[in-house]
């Protein structure tokens, strides 16, 4: 047991019952956290009833049960709120649960599987409620609102907004893996690199709800914030949401005029061969009204700055010789770098120059379907240097995409034994 | 046999397929934006929009309706892994 865990009021009859983890240097395999981080956990009393919002990672019970005992007795918590169901905010509800089997247990209505996954056959034990967007729990004196957020970052994340203090468990959002035990963002050392450092790597994908998000969250005008991980925003807490709708924002000035789509074609050529391939689809993209085309060769760059780019882009073109049976790895670091970036409906497709087998382009289009793209333009692969005729086919293919994206394209027909 | 067909309408491409197959087969041989997660009906990825000829496809099953509903999916919606092209009429598909 801690000596030293002790619970902390953070506004009146509202404990902080979280534990810190300053050791930890990699979060979810993805996340490097200089600083460690925190669980952070709270406990609402109100005149009839107490509400405990979140839990710890397991292995860390022990402090968030020593923290809880100190502010309420099990049989007195009639609610157990789940914001989120992600391991290292569920890892102590089993555990609370047991300790507390009458409570109920609250999460948002798409979390029924994950509920059923963390408790295991134990969940028929409890009483349990679905949340809708706006769904309240009263506790006597004081009544807890539910704020859906879906897909920040899980599908079923939700906060909790206590009205009488103003105050607004975030959750994973406004979250950031910080540990210091100041525990108040005006106390703890600096932290802003570790809270953008957390948006790039978990909301980035999720911008526009994150959007969407913001539009419930500002007019609330919390005045405090309570995430589930990092300091507590007690100071100017405004400031965190204004910096959650400026990263969602469109990173690049809009020079492109109206309804302009933005066709972005990247490539690797071992002996020039992709390369004309390249410029060849370029030419035939660029012919098409409405799309700006880019071209680069990945050997000129590297990956970050070209991931800010496809992030904004509607159509992703891949170009690689095939070696060794596999797409080139300066490709396969891109493709792998766009899962910090939203990807889904971007429209995709994949060329290159061969001289067995070829395989490289049917893996870059598997890849840019696994990515949630639409690939409806079945690649080109040319055996060694293409002929004229050849380059005009990638002339074609280059239209073609552009003609889709833009909805220039005729509609197709085929027949599914020619698919 | 008897043959549908099936249109992706983000993509504006139609597939005449033969009756008995299941969307999932076509939407990702073509490249439509449907997109998969289990691909065996339980955890709802694949949930499409049918603007058109829903009652070319099959019934759903008990598991289909469930995942429907745990989804707040529309009258109009589907799961692609589950839903069969049965009837000869055109059906047009999207993401939902």
């Amino acid at each position: 047991m801690n000596k030293n865990a002790k619970a902390v009021e953070i506004a009146k009859d509202i404990h902080w019952v979280g534990a810190f983890d300053p050791d930890l240097r990699v979060f979810d395999l993805i996340l490097k956290t200089a600083n460690g981080t925190t669980y952070n956990a709270y406990v609402v009393r109100g005149s009839e009833g107490v509400a405990v919002i979140d839990t710890v990672k397991e292995e860390f019970s022990d402090a968030f049960f020593e923290r809880l005992e100190q502010v309420v007795a099990y049989e007195d918590i009639t609610a157990v709120i789940l914001n989120h169901l992600e391991p290292d905010h569920v890892g102590a509800a089993p555990e609370l649960m047991r300790r507390a089997p009458q409570a109920r247990i609250y999460v948002s209505n798409r979390g029924l599987k994950l509920l059923n996954a963390t408790l295991k056959d134990e969940l028929e034990m409890y009483a349990y409620t679905l949340t809708n967007d706006g769904d309240q729990v009263s506790l006597g004196d004081r009544t807890l609102t539910f704020v859906h957020t879906p897909y920040l970052h899980w599908p079923e994340t939700k906060c909790t907004w206590v009205e009488d203090e103003k105050i607004l468990f975030s959750c994973d959002v406004f979250g950031s893996h910080f540990c210091d035990e100041r525990l108040y963002n005006d106390l703890v050392g600096d932290f802003r690199f570790s809270f953008e450092y957390y948006f790039k790597h978990i909301m980035r994908p999720f911008k526009r709800f994150v959007l969407e998000a913001m539009d419930k969250i500002e007019p609330l005008e919390p005045a405090l914030i309570a995430p589930s991980h990092g300091p507590i925003l007690r100071d100017h807490p405004m400031e965190y949401v204004r910096s959650y709708r400026s990263l969602s924002a469109s990173r690049l000035p809009n020079e492109m005029e109206g309804k302009e789509k933005s066709l972005l074609i990247f490539y690797m050529s071992a002996y020039g061969a992709t390369a004309d391939m390249a410029r060849s689809v370029y030419e035939g993209a660029s012919d098409v009204d409405g799309v700006r085309v880019s071209l680069y060769d990945l050997q000129g760059g590297e990956t970050d700055p070209f991931v800010d780019l496809i992030e904004e882009a509607d159509c992703l073109v891949f170009g690689s010789p095939t070696i060794n049976g596999d797409a080139v790895k300066p490709v396969w670091d891109v493709l792998a770098s766009l899962i910090s970036i939203e990807t889904k409906g971007k429209f995709g497709a994949a060329f290159g120059s061969y001289g067995w087998s070829g395989e490289a382009v049917p893996m870059i289009e598997d890849r840019l379907r696994g990515l949630k793209m639409r690939v409806p333009e079945k690649g080109v692969r040319i055996k060694f240097h293409p002929t004229e005729q050849e380059l005009e086919d990638c002339t074609a293919f280059g239209r073609s995409i552009a003609e889709t994206l833009c909805g220039k394209a005729k509609p197709k027909v085929v027949d599914f034994a020619d698919l | 046999m008897a043959k549908g067909k099936l249109t992706f309408g983000d993509i504006d491409v139609s597939v005449n397929v033969p009756a008995g197959t299941r969307v999932i087969e076509v939407s990702e041989k073509v490249g439509a934006g449907i997109i998969y997660g289990c691909r065996e009906g339980d955890c709802g990825t694949c949930l499409m929009s049918v603007d058109e000829g829903i009652e070319n496809l099959s019934e759903p099953s008990a598991l289909e309706d469930k995942v429907l509903k745990e989804n707040m999916a529309g009258k109009d919606m589907r799961l692609a892994c589950q839903a069969q092209v049965i009837g000869e009429g055109e059906t047009i598909v999207k993401p939902a």
